[in-house]
Order: C-alpha cells, then sequence, then structure tokens
C-alpha cells in the first residue's frame, strides 16, 4: 500500500482564527449558539459558522479540493468505517464537479493532507462532511469554468463539461487541469454555492456500487492490518488482568532470549514485545503474560448490581428543558439538581427501563502501523478521529505535533469508540522507542473486549402526565450513565499514558451537549408536550471505561419513550400508530410512521396468534437528523426460551438520499446489530474485573437469529440537506423489539438484554466452594 | 522447509512446522483473504478450505496439511474475473466493514460445492460458525441463495478426502 | 408308543409349548384408540407433567435439533445399528395422539407400543418403568397437550434377524423388571435415588452393556456412549480433586464444573435439559450420587509407556497451535472466565484417554441460541491421529497421573467412529 506524497498543510486556516474576534450566533432548532472558536461536538474547532457543513471548520477550498498537473484530488477528513461513506461522498464531489468517479482521487483524513472534520461519528458524515463537499466542488467548478471561459474566449454559460473536459461552442477544449493554471484555489469558500441542478446528477440518487468492495471480497489489500512495509515487525501488548493492577515482576530476560524476539519493553505497568515474525511475537506474548505476577488494586462491581451501584457514585446532574415555543435549553451541570414539583394531572404513568454494558466487539480487534523515521512519527491507524488522535500520541510522547502524523486506513467496523486510538498509541509509543522499523501492533480478541471503552450500562425512569383523552401535558425523563464521550482530548485518554511509568490522567468527562446528546441523546421527546424536562445524572466515576457507542443513550431512551407511548396509547384506548401520528407536528415524522404502517399491515383488529406479538416505534435521532419508523413481528417460544424475529419493515427519511442501496445497507445492519444488542448482550463483569474476554463469554447474534426479513423503504427528499443514517435505526428496533415480546408473551420486559431478563439462566447455585476461590487466587498471577 | 500448496500453487516456505496456518498466509504468502478476528475458532474471519472442507487457519498447524492443498478467496477469483459467489457477493452489496467476508465466502463455497440446493435452514446451520457485527446477514444469506439456486458450483462427484 | 415315535411327540409338544410361551411373551395386545386424551388434563397435572419430562430427559431423544419438540428422528447408534426415536407429539396418525392413558403406561413400564409391537430397549423402558403411577400420569398429561406434528419415524437401519421385534420379549426376560419403586420417603436421598434410577435413567450409559445390550456391568461404574466415556459415578471421590455434592449440582445444573470442566459430548444436552428442572431434584440427584460412592478401587489399567521426550515436544508444539489461546496459562479463559486448567479435567484424569480424544475431535458446540456457554472448535478436520495422539499424550503427561497405555489405538478407534456420522 502506498502512502501518497507529503503535501503542506492549508496555512490559512491558523492565519483566520489568529485574526479574527468574529462573533455570530444563530438558532439551531432551539437555542444553541455557534461561535467561531468554538469546538463543535465532533471535537473541531468553528471558523466561520455561516459556511454550510465542515466549511465551517475549513473555509479554505484548496484543503478540500486540489487541482495541479497531476490531476483533481478531493480530501475529505470523514473515514470508512464501513458504512459506504467513501463511495457516498465520492459521489457527491464526482456530480459537484461534473467529473467522473475515476477522473479524481479521492483521499480520506491523513492530518498531513486533508481538513480536520474532527471525529467520523455521529452521523455526522454525510450532513457535515458530505455538505462540505457539496459546496466546495460546486464553487470550484464554478471557478474553472470561468477561468475556462476567459482563456477560451467565451461565455461561461455557453462551454459544455463532460469528462474533465471543457468545450467551447467553437470546438477549442481544455483539461480541467489545464482550466486550473494560475486559478489560485487558496482562498475562503462563499456562503451560498452555484444552484445544484439535481436532474444532472449522474451518480447522487443513485445506488453506486461501492468502490471498496471487489477488493473486499477478492482478498484485495484493504485494512490496516494488510500492511507490509519493508522491516516491519510485530508487537503483541501484555495487558493487566484489570485496571490499576500494579506490575510486580515479570521476567523480562528470558522473554527477551525467545527466538525472533529483539526487544521486551516495561515502562511502569506497560509490558510489550517486539519479535521479527507474527507468530514468534505471540508466543512472546504469552510467555511475558504467564511470567508476569500482578496485585490488583481496585474493586470491581457485579454487573448484576451495577445500576444500584451507579447511583452510589460521584455525579454531575445537567438538567435539559424544552419550553412551549419548542426551545431546548441545557442549564450548567449541578452536584446535585432540584427535584422538580410532583405532577399533578388527571393520569400520571411511570416507567424505567435498564440496560447492560455493551462492547462495541470489532470483529477484527484494533491493529495499528507506525515508524519513527527522520524526525517524523507516522501511524497508520483505523482511528475515527486521526486529527484528535495526533494531538493525544504527540502529548503521550513528548513530541511537537509537526512530528507525528496519523493516517487513517480500514480496519474492521468500531460502531464507536473502540480500542482503535489506543492500538495506534501502543503502535506510536514502541515504535519511538524503535527508531526506523515499523512496528505492527494487533490487540488480541480478550485485549480488545476487556480494555476496549464500553457502551455505558444506563437506567432511564420516566414520568408523564397526560389529560383525560389521552393529550400530553408534562414529560419528566430522569436517566444514570457514566460518560458516553471519551474521546482523545487529551493524551490522558489514551490507555497506554494510565500504564507507563509517568502516567497522564485523563481529562475531566464531559458529555456532548444538548440538542445533539450524550446520555441523554434522543430523551427530549420529538412528541407535542408542552412541559419537558429532561435529568441526566451524568456519573462521573467510571467502575468501566465507557464511551461512545453508535447512538449513545438513544437506544435506551427510544425504548423508554416508545414503550410510554405503547402504554398511553392502550390506557386511552387508542391505536399505537394513530396515538403517535397525534402527537406530532412533523409532516415528515408523520410520513415515515404512515409509510412504516401501511408497508407492514399494521392493524390492531387481527387476532393475535398465540406466541405471536408486533411491535412498533419511532424514532427522529436526535430530533434533527434522519426520521425511523419501524414496525417488526416476533414468535417467541418459551420452551425453547427463544425468540424469531419474522419480519421487519423499516420507513426512513434521511433528506437527499446520496447511495439507496448503501442507505438501505447501514438500516438493515442496524437492525441486526440493535437486535443482537437488544435480545442478547451483556457484559459480565465481577470481582475481577470485565470477565467477558471472548465469543463464549459474550455470545452475540449468529445466522440462526437473524430476522427472516428485513425490508427498508425509503422516502427520498431530493434537494433537501442531508440527514445522518448510521446510528437511526439502533433505537426504534430495540424499542419494538421490547414491545412485541411483551406481546407475544404478556410480559412486558424493559431491562435489556431481554432473553436474560424474560428467562433467566440456570445460575451456580454457589454450592460449589471452589470456583470463588479460584477466581480470586487467579487475579493475583494474571 | 515446510511445503504448501495454496490456490494451486506450491510453496516453499522456511518456517516452524507449529506454525498456525493463518500466520504463513497472510505474512509468508501476502496473502489478504484470511484474516485474525479472534485466534480462538469463535467467529471464522480466518475460514479457509483445506481439501474442500472450511477449517480455521488460525488453529491449524501448517503440519498438518501434508500435501493437502489450501483454498483461499483469492484462489476463487479476481477483481477482473471475480468467482460466482464473489460476484454474488459484490451484486448484492453484501459488504459492510467486509472484514467477515473472506471468512463468509469460503465456508458458504464449501456448502455450495457439496450440496447443489441447499435450503435456508441448511445454508444458515452451516454458516453458523462464522460471526458478522455489522449485521450483514441479510445480504450475506441472499448472495449465498442466489448462488444456490444455480447450482453452479455443485460438484457431480464429491471425492471423499480421507481426515 | 414306539420310542422315536415318543420322542417325536415329545419334542413337538416342547416345540409347541416354547412357541405358545414364547407367543405368550412376545405377542402383546392392542389396546385400543382413543379420540382423546381419557383423563382430566387439569393445568397442575400439566405443570408436574412438564417436570416429570424434564427430569427424564425426554427431550435429548424425542426433540433433536431442527426438529419440532417431541416429533423424534433422532438416530441412535447403538453396537447393532441405527434406531431412530419415535414422534411422540399429540398427533394421531405419527405420534401417540390416539393412545389412552394405559398404553402410554405399558410402554413406560413394559416397552410395548399401543399396537402391540415391543419397542427397543434404546428406549429406556427398564428405567421408566420405576416411575411412580401419579408421574406417569403427569407425563401423559404433558406429552398430550404438546402441539401435534405430523413425522412419522424414519425406518431403523438394523440388520434384519434385530428387527424381529418379537426377539426382544427374551431380552426383557432377562434385563426388565417391571414395577413402580417409589421414593421411600421424602428425604433428598430417597428423592434422588428415585430421579436417578427411574427417570434420570443414568444408568442407561454410566452401566457397561453386554453382548446383546442389557447394562450388565457394574451399577453406573462407567459404560460407553457414542464413543465417549460416560464415567464411573461410584469413585467421583476419587478424582484427583473430589467431587462434592455442590459441584456435582453446578455441573447437572450449568454444564460446568469449576475444578473438572465442560460437559461434552452425549453429556451436553443433558446438562442443559436439568438446567431446566427444578434445583432441589437436582440437588437430590447428586446429593444421592455422592451417596454411594466406592472406596478407590485401583481398578486402574496398567499404565503405558512413558512417552519419549520428541512427541512430548510435538504435542507439546501443538498445544501452543492449537489449544495454549484458551488453555494456556496465560489464557484469559482461565484468569477471567474461571475456566479451570486442563490438568484437572474429568476427560484428562479419567482412566482411559476416550473423551480426550473425542472432546478434541468433536469440540463442544455452541448452544442454540446466544446464551453464555462452554464452546471449543472440533478439530476432527484439523489434525491427524498421529497429531491427536502426540497431543493426548503430552495433555495427560502435564496431569502428574499415570500414562494411558494405547493411545494411538483409541484414536484410530475414535476416528472410525466419527466417519460413522
Amino acid at each position: 500500500m502506498t502512502v501518497p506524497p507529503d503535501m503542506p498543510a492549508s496555512p490559512g486556516r491558523r492565519t483566520f482564527l489568529a485574526g479574527t474576534g468574529l462573533l455570530v450566533s444563530f438558532a439551531l432548532f432551539g437555542s444553541m449558539r455557534v461561535r467561531a472558536g468554538q469546538e463543535n461536538t465532533l471535537g473541531a474547532t468553528i471558523l466561520n459558522p455561516k459556511l454550510p457543513g465542515d466549511l465551517k471548520i475549513e473555509p479554505m477550498l484548496d484543503a478540500w479540493i486540489k487541482i495541479d498537473a497531476t490531476g483533481v484530488t478531493v480530501c475529505s477528513g470523514k473515514v470508512e468505517l464501513g458504512t459506504g461513506v467513501r463511495t457516498a461522498l465520492w459521489q457527491v464531489a464526482a456530480d459537484q464537479l461534473a467529473l467522473p468517479l475515476e477522473r479524481f482521487r479521492f483521499v480520506t483524513a491523513d492530518t498531513a493532507l486533508t481538513p480536520d472534520e474532527g471525529y467520523t461519528a455521529g452521523s455526522h458524515t454525510m450532513a457535515d462532511g458530505g455538505t462540505a463537499i457539496f459546496h466546495a466542488a460546486s464553487q470550484v467548478r464554478q471557478m474553472l469554468v470561468d477561468a475556462a471561459a476567459k482563456k477560451l474566449g467565451a461565455r461561461a454559460s455557453e462551454l459544455v463539461l463532460d469528462n474533465g473536459i471543457i468545450t467551447a461552442p467553437d470546438g477549442r477544449q481544455l483539461t480541467y487541469e489545464d482550466a486550473a493554471t494560475g486559478v489560485d484555489l487558496h482562498r475562503f469558500a462563499a456562503e451560498t454555492s452555484p444552484p445544484a441542478d439535481p436532474s444532472a446528477y449522474r451518480y447522487i440518487g443513485r445506488s453506486i456500487p461501492r468502490v471498496d468492495i471487489p477488493a473486499k471480497v477478492t482478498g484485495g489489500a484493504a485494512y490496516v492490518q494488510d500492511m507490509r512495509p519493508d522491516g516491519m515487525h510485530h508487537a503483541r501488548v501484555v495487558r493487566p488482568p484489570n485496571h490499576g493492577a500494579v506490575l510486580l515482576s515479570a521476567d523480562i530476560a528470558r522473554v527477551a532470549r525467545m527466538p525472533g524476539v529483539v526487544r521486551v519493553i516495561r515502562d511502569g505497568n506497560y509490558l510489550a514485545v517486539v519479535a521479527k515474525g507474527e507468530w514468534q511475537a505471540i508466543l512472546a506474548m504469552r510467555a511475558l503474560q504467564a511470567s508476569a505476577r500482578w496485585q490488583q488494586m481496585e474493586t470491581f462491581p457485579d454487573n448484576a448490581a451495577i445500576h444500584a451501584h451507579l447511583k452510589t457514585l460521584p455525579r454531575l446532574d445537567y438538567v435539559t428543558t424544552r419550553d412551549r415555543a419548542g426551545a431546548v435549553h441545557q442549564a450548567s451541570p449541578r452536584p446535585v439538581a432540584l427535584a422538580p414539583a410532583p405532577l399533578d394531572a388527571p393520569h400520571i404513568d411511570h416507567l424505567s427501563a435498564t440496560k447492560q454494558y455493551v462492547l462495541h466487539g470489532s470483529i477484527g480487534p484494533s491493529c495499528a502501523l507506525a515508524v519513527w523515521r527522520d524526525g517524523m512519527l507516522t501511524v497508520w491507524t483505523h482511528s475515527q478521529g486521526v486529527f484528535p488522535l495526533r494531538a493525544g500520541i504527540a502529548g503521550l510522547l513528548g513530541l511537537p505535533r509537526e512530528q507525528v502524523r496519523c493516517v487513517h486506513v480500514e480496519g474492521s467496523g468500531c460502531y464507536g469508540h473502540n480500542g482503535a486510538d489506543d492500538a495506534a498509541a501502543d503502535a506510536a509509543l514502541i515504535a519511538h522507542r524503535m527508531p526506523g522499523v515499523p512496528i505492527r501492533v494487533q490487540w488480541m480478541r480478550d485485549q480488545e473486549a476487556g480494555w476496549e471503552p464500553l457502551g455505558p450500562a444506563m437506567e432511564t425512569a420516566l414520568e408523564v402526565a397526560t389529560s383525560e383523552d389521552g393529550e400530553l401535558i408534562a414529560w419528566r425523563h430522569a436517566l444514570w450513565s457514566t460518560p458516553h464521550n471519551e474521546r482523545i482530548t487529551n493524551p490522558g485518554r489514551l490507555l497506554p499514558a494510565w500504564l507507563v511509568s509517568t502516567p497522564i490522567a485523563p481529562a475531566p468527562p464531559s458529555p456532548i451537549p444538548q440538542p445533539e446528546g450524550d446520555a441523554d441523546r434522543n430523551a427530549v421527546p420529538i412528541y407535542r408536550v408542552p412541559e419537558v424536562r429532561v435529568d441526566m445524572h451524568f456519573v462521573t466515576q467510571m467502575p468501566f471505561r465507557t464511551s461512545a457507542m453508535r447512538s449513545l443513550g438513544a437506544h435506551i431512551n427510544v425504548v423508554t419513550i416508545e414503550s410510554m407511548m405503547d402504554r398511553l396509547a392502550e390506557r386511552h384506548g387508542h391505536d399505537p400508530v394513530a396515538y403517535r401520528i397525534a402527537q406530532l407536528s412533523d409532516p415528515r415524522a408523520i410520513a415515515v410512521i404512515r409509510r412504516a404502517a401501511s408497508e407492514f399491515g399494521w392493524t390492531t383488529t387481527a387476532a393475535r396468534l398465540p406466541n405471536r406479538g408486533v411491535g412498533f416505534a419511532f424514532a427522529r435521532y436526535k430530533n434533527l437528523m434522519g426520521y425511523c419508523a419501524l414496525a417488526l413481528e416476533v414468535e417467541t417460544d418459551a420452551e425453547a426460551r427463544s425468540i424469531r424475529i419474522l419480519r421487519v419493515v423499516v420507513a426512513v427519511d434521511c433528506g437527499q438520499i446520496v447511495n439507496p442501496d448503501g442507505l438501505a445497507n447501514q438500516i438493515e445492519g442496524g437492525v441486526v446489530q440493535s437486535s443482537s444488542w437488544t435480545l442478547f448482550e451483556q457484559v459480565q463483569t465481577g470481582a475481577v474485573g470485565v470477565k467477558s474476554v471472548d465469543w463464549q463469554s459474550y455470545p452475540i447474534l449468529r445466522f440462526p437469529q437473524v430476522p427472516e426479513r428485513i425490508d427498508v423503504h425509503l422516502l427520498d427528499q431530493p434537494g433537501e440537506p442531508f440527514l445522518g443514517a448510521a446510528e437511526i435505526a439502533q433505537g426504534p428496533t430495540a424499542a419494538a423489539l421490547v414491545s412485541a415480546i411483551g406481546q407475544a408473551t404478556g410480559r412486558a420486559v424493559l431491562q435489556l438484554p431481554v432473553i436474560p431478563h424474560l428467562w433467566p439462566a440456570p445460575m451456580p447455585v454457589g454450592n460449589d466452594p471452589h470456583a470463588p476461590a479460584q477466581l480470586s487466587k487467579r487475579t493475583l498471577r494474571a | 522447509m515446510i511445503e504448501l500448496i495454496v490456490n494451486g500453487t506450491t510453496h516453499h516456505v522456511d518456517i516452524d512446522p507449529a506454525t498456525p496456518l493463518l500466520y504463513v498466509l497472510r505474512n509468508d504468502l501476502a496473502l489478504n483473504g484470511a484474516k485474525f478476528g479472534c485466534g480462538m475458532g469463535q467467529c471464522g474471519a480466518c475460514t479457509v478450505l483445506v481439501d474442500d472442507r472450511p477449517v480455521f487457519s488460525c488453529l491449524y498447524p501448517v503440519s498438518s496439511l501434508g500435501g493437502r492443498s489450501v483454498r483461499t478467496v483469492e484462489g476463487l477469483g479476481t477483481v477482473e474475473h471475480p468467482g460466482p459467489l464473489q460476484q454474488a457477493f459484490i451484486d448484492a452489496q453484501a459488504v459492510q466493514c467486509g472484514y467477515c467476508i473472506a471468512g463468509m465466502i469460503m465456508r458458504a463455497q464449501a456448502l455450495l460445492e457439496k450440496v447443489a440446493h441447499p435450503s435456508e435452514s441448511e445454508i444458515r446451520t452451516h454458516m453458523n460458525p462464522n460471526l458478522c457485527r455489522c449485521g450483514t446477514h441479510m445480504r450475506i444469506l441472499e448472495a449465498i441463495r442466489r448462488v444456490a439456486s444455480t447450482g453452479q458450483l455443485h460438484r457431480a462427484t464429491n471425492e471423499r478426502s480421507t481426515s | 408308543m414306539i420310542g422315536w415315535k415318543r420322542r417325536l411327540v415329545v419334542a413337538a409338544g416342547l416345540l409347541v409349548a416354547c412357541a405358545l410361551a414364547f407367543v405368550a411373551f412376545a405377542w402383546q395386545p392392542a389396546l385400543p384408540r382413543v379420540s382423546s386424551p381419557d383423563i382430566e388434563l387439569t393445568p397442575g397435572l400439566i405443570a408436574q407433567g412438564r417436570r416429570v419430562v424434564e427430569l427424564g430427559d425426554c427431550a435429548v431423544c424425542h426433540s433433536p435439533k431442527g426438529h419440532p419438540a417431541f416429533s423424534g428422528g433422532l438416530g441412535l447408534k447403538t453396537p447393532f445399528g441405527t434406531i431412530y426415536t419415535t414422534n411422540i407429539t399429540s398427533d394421531g396418525p405419527t405420534g401417540i395422539g390416539s393412545w389412552s392413558l394405559a398404553a402410554f403406561v405399558r410402554a413406560m413400564r413394559h416397552g410395548v407400543s399401543r399396537d402391540g409391537h415391543l419397542l427397543y430397549p434404546a428406549f429406556p423402558y427398564i428405567h421408566y418403568t420405576k416411575v411412580t403411577d401419579e408421574d406417569l400420569r403427569a407425563a401423559y398429561a404433558y406429552l398430550m397437550t404438546r402441539p401435534a406434528v405430523r413425522a412419522p419415524a424414519p425406518a431403523n437401519d438394523l440388520p434384519l434377524p434385530l428387527r424381529f421385534r418379537p426377539a426382544l420379549a427374551f431380552w426383557n426376560l432377562l434385563y426388565l423388571r417391571p414395577g413402580a419403586v417409589p421414593a421411600t420417603d421424602h428425604s433428598p436421598l430417597a428423592r434422588g435415588r428415585y430421579l436417578v434410577a427411574g427417570l434420570g435413567h443414568c444408568s442407561s450409559c454410566h452401566t457397561a452393556l453386554g453382548l446383546i445390550g442389557g447394562e450388565s456391568g457394574e451399577y453406573l461404574g462407567g459404560g460407553d456412549v457414542d464413543g465417549w466415556h460416560a464415567p464411573s459415578l461410584t469413585t467421583l471421590r476419587d478424582a484427583p480433586r473430589p467431587w462434592t455434592v455442590g459441584q456435582l449440582t453446578d455441573y447437572l445444573r450449568t454444564g460446568m464444573a469449576g475444578e473438572h470442566g465442560a460437559a461434552a459430548g452425549p453429556m451436553r444436552p443433558v446438562t442443559d435439559n436439568l438446567g431446566e428442572v427444578a434445583p432441589d431434584d437436582v440437588l437430590a440427584m447428586a446429593t444421592y450420587l455422592m451417596s454411594i460412592q466406592k472406596g478407590p478401587s485401583h481398578r486402574d489399567p496398567s499404565p503405558g509407556p512413558g512417552a519419549a521426550t520428541s512427541q512430548l515436544a510435538r504435542g507439546q508444539a501443538l498445544f501452543e497451535v492449537s489449544c495454549a489461546v484458551c488453555h494456556g496459562e496465560a489464557s484469559a479463559m482461565g484468569t477471567h472466565i474461571g475456566r479451570p486448567p486442563l490438568q484437572a479435567s474429568s476427560a484428562l484424569a479419567g482412566p482411559t484417554p476416550q473423551n480426550a480424544i473425542m472432546t478434541v475431535f468433536e469440540g463442544i458446540p455452541w448452544p442454540d441460541r446466544p446464551v453464555p456457554a462452554a464452546y471449543m472448535p472440533p478439530f476432527a478436520g484439523t489434525l491427524t491421529d498421529a497429531q491427536v495422539t502426540d497431543l493426548v499424550v503430552y495433555l495427560r503427561s502435564t496431569t502428574g497421573q499415570a500414562p494411558w497405555p494405547d493411545v494411538d489405538s483409541g484414536v484410530r478407534k475414535a476416528r472410525k467412529e466419527l466417519s460413522h456420522d
């Protein structure tokens, strides 16, 4: 795999930030003020809030599009995580540049080459990255046309663009590259772009086959795991048995003598081994691990009692309210918020839901490659955010940022903040001690499971007041959770920083603010309610490290909200779908609901077969992004303790669709993944720490449990802004499953994962006197 | 020196015979298809065919091969000339992150060579050893069904190799 | 009468008498069909019946994976050929839907089908005969309320002589002692004895079978099934880490013993089933079993020769490649999940290498739905016979116990067993 030649980073951006004191604010679905110099929710700094998409962050056109004698290159700070977004962004660039896909290069997140768009996360890629490219490409195309008009002595409107060639009425031609000579793209983007003509789109709105798939099905190099630079050595890390454990001793000398081993690193509690061959590295890792003696320093809670435990820990209360005008306001955090006055209404309903810790469970454990050569540390990583990672690694190693370069190369799907950044820091740390040697670090399965940041365990409590005929009067949603956003805001957020002899503490946790939200994402209901209050009890002490997992708090919050809507519908004698529609004002929300219901054949009058149930759910992700309505049918078998998902019907509205099949693929994947989380998944924890270390101790859905049928219906909105799609199915799938299973079994189980709570597995009755003793002996040896 | 026959080509590799096949394929032969997913035989990302049977290459010592032939996804076709299953996966866009897919294709290939028109239940049961975390299962099944309906991979006479 | 004619008459008379006696034993009348169950099916009776059926492990044979519950179709590999389990759902034509309670009880107590034909003792009626009338009545109620499934049993694959069912009458003469043997009192010991001897039919596997398939070895002294060895249940205290009632109870219910390893092979479905059973009943079974322990028998086969260093080295290298990721000293499976070290496992501590070999070949399959459970990949398609031999010899050498003799012939035998799958 070749690395593109170095090109200078854009100097204009820093100059802009230093020079301006511009303060602009505007309303974003409420009262969020966005100011120059402020960070967006993905860790990137806003320079010009008036520009569309991520042009706010990087206003210079030539940061996005470069044209020289070698051709046209489009740069994006967003990356391919397996969502197909690389292809979709490429499609946008192609249509707006009026260039065929194969006629230009597309480069993604590289700290030396591309804009800093923060993280590829939060379903922001098309909304922010796609929008930026949409406008930048359009403006650059206009500049080229204007320049060509001058060079060809013709009017711009008379020129024909085709396949990168501009043709004048008299037949004379210029390539884009020729037209670009003398054109300085190093200028600020304009706030508006030339109008787009959707009828001329060759790519946007079409199911263009993904550009990365052919290599992936034929064994082409596609992942960071496939990189094999000359002289590459293999490294493996040895992790402590649990967080905070102290290394007492390890047989470094013996391991250093093992075949192929070139270095054994010990730095405080940090252990790693480097060998020429991969298998040699693994054998050395095992020997080092077996010889290590640790002292456990922390006690860890059992996951069965985690929710009670969370309520005993230090926290900050964030209260969010929505007023009658619809403005959302999140107050500054307080150690303990004042409780609201009790509700007084004809009907008051309560509902509570819980979820356990969930693993990202990336199918390929994290991997990174790094080399320290000629004063430059280059790291190839599948991190979601190469720019924050670069800053973190630079801080960890005491290097200036300019001497660190992070390049994104695909890994397996991450679904949020997994071990990618930590593995990159491992590679950097080791490479820094072995100048000139490319170092490949590959985490093992149990290391990924044991050390990746978990999706937080959460508890919700919802209280809703309704009038006699079911109108929503007041809505109070409380929730408990540890942080969902432990991203690399300082070097101390990188795992190796905790282990080395001069550790760096992580920056204090801080939630993503509303309206995007954190653990309280989607807690503000989209339904029409005059009085809304959300109490997020943000637990700041983490028994287990947690961070962002696809949809953040929306998964359980939507389960809570939609389960309440079902209950209210039943109480007031309404059909669940009709009841939801009656509480909504947004026509696009109503449209997806109606579409899903009609395609499913939703009816409450049909007789129910025994052991069968149907469920319906709806959410608009963050109340800002894609709309998703979903209906499904299940069949339960109490004898076999299993559930079959018979059919799922989904209707989504994500604004202008760039790649319909790509969107459908994401929705199907979200439905299947959320089904697995909701029905089966929980991280087992106990005295020794995280006990789910492999797929037998953390089982996930396999082929026999896959739904029999999923139909996705796309409501395209040509010309409308791109809305996010990747996370929108997680909440509605979970809510509809909970509802359908409740109907089929007659038992409403709101503790996730559903199946172990619905049909508990036989637990050892504790008569085995040897089991607990063995465990505690082992934690010392690990 | 270990001799391996991979995708029809004989290789001689100077490695310890007690090395898992996965690392020989990836490092000594620079083949990308088989992947490290768990190293424990639990996820199937490393699945390759040895004498037409799917195996976990992460747990398979090269010394076991003894002249048997190994097939990886690279042996089924190329980007220019994909094999039937590879083409079906491309047509169905049966990939999200794609990390599990080479293993899926090899396991499915083994089934379709042995059984001309497997039922849905047979397909699901056969694919059980392989995990997909992205949730691409619907399309993976669709791609397998498409090739299953043609029966074109089925080998009429199965030479039963003795283990 | 002339002498030889008299002898002829006597012989003919004896022959007729034998034939009549034979007919008396072997021929059983058909009991009339019923259009619906001929007892009252109350919810309480059905619930009790469910517990009885769980304790009887009926599902293990009659509800194979991929078949609707109780519809049969599982092929049982016996030394004599393959017998397929029958449909015991409430379907009339292909199940037991037209059976009266009397017909059901006769089948369970005497091994006779409703229409009079004798059932093969692969169906353990010699044990179910001990079940009380009340439990049989409850089991009948439960089975008759299961969904009817139209599924005729596949034809059995037995050599011609064995298809002559009336011959089973002689077998029954030798091995069937019909009649209920209820618990003597309500103590866990008595309850446990009742369950183990009757519904549990543990000795069907855990007692050695004789030439014609009758349990002729020492009761619960160990037996063989499907290539696996069902260990002796009377020498559990002889294990390197002695079993206790608590361990045995947890093992039977969860399939995992903290010091002995995971249920594998044919025992796995049994522990899956017993996980559904009332914990007190399993505790009773364990209490009883631990009460019938014999002293150390010292009847282990004489140890085999020590292995050559080269074989141990080969075995150890194979262990690193194929096993150590889960079973090695540094493995997270040991340190974090709490799996016992291999050296403590029953498979490696036992008198023969059979179970170690079978576990390596077959692994332990995934449960049929995503629940935390022991899993091990199969190595039959990965390791050669020579490699399995080296590996098993090496593993045994790590236990500190005397080496097994004839590991290689055990491996060959097991491989033959597998190829019949």
